[in-house]
């Protein structure tokens, strides 16, 4: 998800956990699939992810991490040696980072319903031979937080060191605190809230309606011989304006200024020419962010986890937020963004008061970034000052005692 | 920024001043926590639950490093994210000058918390009034350490000055300790005038 707008050194410095793999794990097999909050069963469900560090013979430090939106199993290093690109929070992971590999297990997993391994609707359904499409069962933020949970405890951790993720990864943590509050010593959330704002509804609605009227979509059974290769069939044009639009959501009106102004991306002069599509930068930009999208995501993906997103409203699944967080004795970290207008600090503030009238450990900081949203995926070394000491904190806690 | 965590020479004496107005097993919010020094002690040697609010980033680190739970926040811009009532108490250790409203935090302090533990320089010590007196100069003292060119200090009081505004906003002083060098000297004589410090916890009538 990230817009790659900062400059590259503050993503990438030096350290890496090296060559990684993708795993693959099998959960809820026939008899014990997996019930939804919708009431549906499902299973076998396939779980890609990968692992970093070594996993304590006490396992007593294992981190997991929530990715978010369109996020993957790939959090750090690289899959082979000509990789041209790290894993998404390879600046935040690795040894001597902030999830230290050398100290710590540091566990990501791609969530259900998504189109990078683990089981969702670009998948074969076994039922019928076909990919499932648009007969993937309806999911919630819940049921992925579920398949996760299961995949912790087939890794044989029974209690996390820690949770973190930003974003849709952000409200993962918040939903896995409220059902399982005796699973992690600390929750760090990034970037997010308790509930997905009226206003984020309404980009994610305009997003999946680019989808569905796009002509190629075809109910979503568009899937050519191999499912896998979602990205050369389909609803391609819909789903890289899915993209633009979330894309500019991610931004803040400072960091496309800083970044684009009003640059033309092939003249010096205006063409006066309406053919032109990608006159200015800033369009040739996101242009160039859809087309790359659509080669690594899939559409039906794209509907379900922006559903799922939405449907995302903890106060309203508990009774109160006070409900779903005040059984916990985890420690919280919640940060919020100053230029991040889509999960805005009012929104952190929220759950921080929550935590704070139910008297839990909280940690809480509206930080400083050009980047909006996407801050928590670029301000590396601003998080990096905070997760470190907290970790290090928790995990003498854990051994102390 | 260094707002709200001037370095205190007698630190110590005066975390331990605090402490004796905090009982045991409560829940402590720290305005102005700075590295989270006093919520440790209060944690540790007074089993109290703790949460501190702080505005330097550097402090801010610190205090997550001790492990203590703390809140990034002006208090100049108010503490509406703390919901009523949420403590016991709330300290506000040498800040009360500093703030640009001084009335309100107060207000908001017994909003948030049932006693308010409140520390502040005395602007009545007689070393002030020679200063001002006989070299008509700004004062500079050992609680009041600075140019009147950088001063974090925006609001100057004696304890007469305190007590009228208590009475004002209604609220009832349990405890009034005059700070004398750095010990406490409950039944001083003449204390607005001796003191270079008072310690004040309050409630609501």
């Amino acid at each position: 998800m990230a817009s790659e707008i900062a400059p590259p050194d503050e993503i990438n410095d030096g350290l890496s956990v090296g060559i990684v793999q993708t795993q693959f794990a099998t959960l809820f097999e026939p008899p014990n699939l997996l019930t939804l909050e919708s009431g549906v069963k499902l299973g076998p469900v396939k779980v890609a992810y990968e692992t970093y560090g070594e996993l304590t013979p006490e396992k007593d430090n294992a981190i997991f991490v929530c990715h978010a939106l369109t996020g993957d199993a790939h959090v750090a290093g690289k899959h082979s040696v000509d990789s041209r690109k790290s894993g998404w929070w390879d600046g935040l992971v690795g040894p001597g980072k902030a999830l230290d590999t050398t100290k710590y297990f540091v566990v990501c997993a791609n969530v259900l319903g998504g189109c990078q391994g683990t089981t969702g609707p670009s998948c074969i359904n076994p039922e019928t031979g076909q990919p499932y499409g648009l007969k993937f069962p309806f999911i919630t933020v819940s049921d992925i937080v579920e398949v996760h949970v299961a995949l912790v405890e087939k890794l044989g951790i029974t209690r996390l060191l820690a949770l973190i993720g930003g974003s849709l990864g952000g409200m993962q943590v918040l939903d896995w605190v409220s059902r399982y509050p005796d699973m992690t010593h600390a929750a760090i959330s990034l970037a997010t809230a308790a509930k997905l704002s009226a206003q984020g509804i309404a980009f994610n609605a305009v997003g999946r309606r680019a989808i569905t009227t796009d002509p190629q979509f075809q109910h979503g059974d568009y899937y050519g011989t191999d499912a896998s290769k979602y990205g050369e069939v389909g609803p391609r044009t819909g789903l890289a304006l899915a993209r633009m639009i979330a894309h500019i959501t991610y931004l803040s009106e400072a960091s496309i200024e800083r970044k684009f102004g009003r640059d033309l991306q092939h003249s010096d002069n205006l063409a006066y020419d309406l053919q032109r599509e990608t006159e200015f930068k800033i369009e040739s930009y996101l242009h160039y962010q859809g087309k790359r999208f659509i080669e690594r995501f899939d559409a039906n993906s794209y509907l379900y986890l922006t559903r799922a997103m939405d449907y995302f409203d903890l106060a309203q699944r508990h009774g109160s937020l006070r409900e779903a967080l005040g059984r916990t004795e985890a420690r919280f970290l919640i940060t919020s963004y100053h230029s991040d207008w889509l999960f805005p600090s009012s929104q952190s503030r929220e759950i921080v008061s929550a935590l704070l009238e139910t008297h839990r450990h909280v940690t809480y900081l509206e930080l400083e970034s050009v980047f909006g949203h996407d801050s928590f995926l670029l301000e590396i070394k601003q998080l990096e000052e905070l997760v470190t000491p907290l970790l290090r904190e928790a995990y003498r806690r854990v051994r102390v005692s | 920024m260094r707002r709200y965590s001037v370095l205190d020479p007698t630190a110590a004496l005066t975390d331990r001043l605090i402490m004796d107005q905090i009982g045991r097993s409560s829940r402590v919010i720290d305005l102005g926590c700075g590295d989270g020094r006093l919520l440790c002690r209060l944690r540790d040697e007074l089993g109290c639950t703790v949460q501190g609010v702080e505005l330097d980033h550097r402090e801010v680190i610190e205090a997550i490093s001790k492990g203590m739970p703390v809140i990034q926040s002006d208090l100049d811009r108010g503490l509406k994210e703390i919901p009523e009532q949420s403590f016991d108490y709330a300290v506000l250790s040498q800040t009360l000058q500093q703030v640009r409203h001084p009335q309100e935090l107060l207000g908001e302090m017994l909003r948030i918390a049932k006693r308010a533990v409140i520390l502040v320089p005395n602007y009545g010590h007689w070393w002030i009034r020679v200063q001002i007196l006989l070299h008509g100069r700004a004062p500079i003292t050992g609680s009041l350490p600075y140019d009147w060119y950088n001063t974090p200090n925006l609001h100057f009081l004696s304890m007469i000055d305190f007590r009228e505004l208590c009475e004002q906003m209604k609220f009832k002083i349990v405890v009034e300790i005059p700070i004398i060098r750095g010990k406490a000297a409950e039944q001083a004589w003449a204390a607005n005038v001796r003191a270079d410090n008072a310690l004040y916890v309050l409630e609501h009538i």
